[in-house]
């Protein structure tokens, strides 16, 4: 057993994965010698060498557009977005091309490369630095969509999806970085496309992914002293969704509530409401409520609390199925 | 290995012989002071000119070193500091006309300076209280661009637009008109920028493509963007590439002066890289130690712009001591007035974000700013 932050858990991962296979490479913008902004990739370069962790011209499609080519040579590309706001040059290589590629070749061709992002607010950036973008990639065919929430996901889902051989976007909650747990190796780990009851409960469901599972216990415990017991989802995968977990819950509460980060509007709320109500309209008390980021650009930093949804926010919603 | 079918050995032109700049560099004013004649660029401003660079150099610096201290001691969320770049910014900028509008990155502070922005106006995207202070259309000097390379599009489409209304070419000089666009080393991997570059070429725009080298992407060295000086790349795209001493005042000014006048009257782009080096951090969030030697700090600290210009100014009794104090005190007077009017920058309201999203609101985002707005008032009088 060991104490380890959500980013020394990615970075265990990384390097584990490293180790199983030498195809394993890791890319990106400043990734080297720097070890990442965030220091994600520390130390991977010196012992691993620059042919394996290689610092990249500063330019996102063609990271991920050389990486195309590198996983059609056989390699495991590891690409870092450095943050959430800086994917979108890398969009169309994302979307047209590594997205694609397996079915135009008519499975021929496999792409297995990860795309790490940094994803979500919380952490007083200035713009560009703490979006959402999960939705644009979880509606695009050919891609999955995974995100971490604690240190021992991230340490052996990385894994899991550097052993993927289908394209991966690999969402890192930032403001968690610095989150601690206890690993214990010897616990076998979830697969990677599977939902988890992180808090069970009988009265609602509360369903998050990312940054937000966090504020979602928070608002279980806060809950259960008003007597609500409410259980908590950490979908942990976006795309496909595990739509098991998601029934067998609010089959029991009759009630649902979904979190995240990223403006409402057609937000990964808005895929999860419609399902559960074609899954579960008999069960349901109230309608499916979604608590998200509002659908403005992400403010500036000083008044991005009011922006996020946070454990008021949250609670005002689980009052609101409640009540209704 | 020698020349070849294939051509020279890049090695011998991208290497250590140019960590000064190599032979094809243009400077007015060596690091002692010291002005030097150049067959193509002349400085022909006066000595009055010379002390107002001088002042802009200081008060640049003043901004800047205020405006780090402030994110240390938690007022701004974030920095970029533009210590060591303050030549290139003031060289350029005080070589626009009116007329002319400068798309910046996020560390043009002295650009702004030039083109008469109050600095106060931008702590407000460090601070996280906005995005930009000033009227970007008004003040002819886009928003600060964060995702890097983006402007030079912006940049080259505006230089479009003023082909399009017939400011380029006239000959009337209070009517011509150029845009700049500024980006760094790094920016120059970006799609964006080799675009704009096509763009600019084809079509002859009148934009100047100001490249700022200060040989760090973070802690990615200039050697992992290119393999031949960036200059020279420009000839590839069909506009003439030139490299000034970025950390020479006069230079940079005599260079982007003729760069902006040649794009004016209808000539083209020109690509000026501005040879210079980040003395900082990328930014405060940013720890140099971990990538870079202090050897190469301290040959660039004996090329500080600024000492340079005091140098030529006293060896030539232009300017004394009195002088350099009266300066001081308006920087302090400045600084004084930036660290008073960053802590009175006001919080934007929650709901003023829903305001500005579209020219129209929809009614959609109207109902969910009731809502939110009802959500508030819930709390209030509860605590």
């Amino acid at each position: 057993m060991v104490a380890i932050t959500l980013g020394k858990g990615v970075n265990m991962g990384l390097r584990a994965a490293m180790e199983a296979d030498p195809k394993v490479l890791v890319m990106g913008e400043d990734v080297g010698k720097l070890g990442g902004v965030f220091r994600i990739t520390d130390g991977l370069q010196k012992d691993f060498g620059e042919d394996r962790v290689i610092d990249t011209p500063l330019a996102e499609s063609g990271i991920l557009g050389t990486a195309v080519g590198l996983a059609m040579r056989g390699y495991r590309p590891v690409c870092e977005i450095q943050f959430d706001g800086f994917v979108y040059p890398a969009y169309d290589q994302i979307v047209s091309q590594v997205a694609k590629l397996h079915f135009r070749s008519r499975g021929l061709v496999k792409m297995p490369i990860v795309i790490r992002i940094p994803f979500g607010g919380g952490i007083g950036a200035v713009e560009h630095h703490s979006e959402s973008p999960e939705a644009y990639f979880a509606h695009t065919a050919g891609l999955k969509v995974v995100a971490c929430s604690n240190p021992v996901d991230a340490y052996w889902m990385i894994q899991q999806a550097v052993a993927s051989d289908d394209p991966i976007v690999f969402l890192e909650p930032k403001r968690r970085y610095w989150e601690k747990a206890e690993l214990d190796e010897s616990v076998e780990p979830e697969g990677l496309f599977r939902s988890r009851v992180v808090r069970a409960g009988a009265d609602l469901t509360l369903l998050a992914y990312g940054p937000m599972v966090k504020t979602c216990m928070e608002v279980a415990s806060a809950a259960a002293e008003e007597g609500r017991d409410i259980e908590v989802i950490d979908l942990r995968t976006l795309s496909p969704l595990d739509f098991d977990a998601v029934r067998e819950s609010v089959a029991k509460t009759g009630r649902a509530v979904v979190v995240h980060e990223a403006p409402l509007t057609l937000g990964l709320g808005s895929e999860i409401a419609a399902r559960i109500t074609e899954d579960c309209f008999y069960s349901l008390e109230a309608p499916v409520m979604r608590v998200g980021g509002f659908d403005t650009p992400y403010p500036p930093s000083r008044i991005e609390e009011e922006y996020l949804p946070d454990l008021d926010r949250v609670l005002d919603a689980v009052d609101r199925s409640f009540a209704y | 290995m020698n020349d070849s079918a294939f051509g020279p050995d890049l090695g011998e032109v991208f290497g250590p012989n140019q960590r000064d700049g190599g032979p094809e560099l243009i400077q007015l004013l060596t690091p002692e002071g010291e002005r030097v004649e150049h067959p193509d660029f002349a400085f022909d401003l006066d000595d009055e000119q010379i002390l107002g660079f001088y002042r802009d150099l200081v008060m640049t610096r003043r901004i800047d070193t205020e405006a780090t201290a402030l994110q240390r001691q938690g007022e701004l969320g974030i920095w970029a500091s533009l210590l060591g770049q303050e030549a290139a910014q003031i060289g350029s900028g005080r070589a626009l006309r009116a007329q002319d509008y400068a798309f910046p990155t996020y560390r043009e502070h002295g650009v702004a300076w030039a083109r008469g922005i109050d600095p106060l106006h931008l702590l407000g995207l460090f601070r996280g209280v906005d995005q930009g202070g000033w009227d970007p259309l008004a003040d002819k000097f886009a928003l600060y661009t964060i995702v890097i390379g983006a402007q030079t599009l912006h940049a080259t489409g505006y230089a479009m637009g003023m082909q399009r209304d017939g400011v380029v070419g006239t000959g009337d000089p209070a009517r011509d008109a150029a845009t700049i666009a500024y980006f760094g080393d790094g920016a120059t991997s970006q799609g964006d920028v080799n675009e704009s570059f096509i763009w600019a070429s084809v079509f002859n725009a009148p934009v100047v493509f100001f490249c700022q080298n200060n040989q760090w992407a973070i802690s990615e060295p200039i050697e992992r963007q290119t393999r031949i000086p960036l200059y020279q790349r420009a000839l590839g795209f069909g506009f003439p590439g030139l490299r000034v001493d970025g950390n020479d005042v006069l230079a940079v000014y005599a260079v982007t002066q003729a760069a902006l006048q040649r794009a004016r009257e209808g000539s083209g782009p020109t690509f000026v890289e501005a040879y210079t080096y980040r003395m900082g951090a990328h930014t405060t969030s940013d720890d140099p130690t971990k990538y870079r030697v202090l050897e190469d700090l301290e040959h660039w600290k004996l090329k500080d712009p600024i000492e340079r210009v005091k140098a030529y100014l006293s060896r030539g009794g232009v300017a004394d001591d009195a002088y350099y104090a009266e300066v001081e005190r308006e920087a302090d007077e400045l600084a004084v007035r930036l660290r008073e009017g960053c802590l009175a920058l006001p919080d934007p309201s929650p709901l003023s974000i829903f305001d500005q999203v579209y020219e129209e609101i929809t009614p959609e985002l109207e109902q969910q700013k009731a809502q939110f707005a009802e959500y508030l008032a819930s709390f209030e009088g509860a605590h």
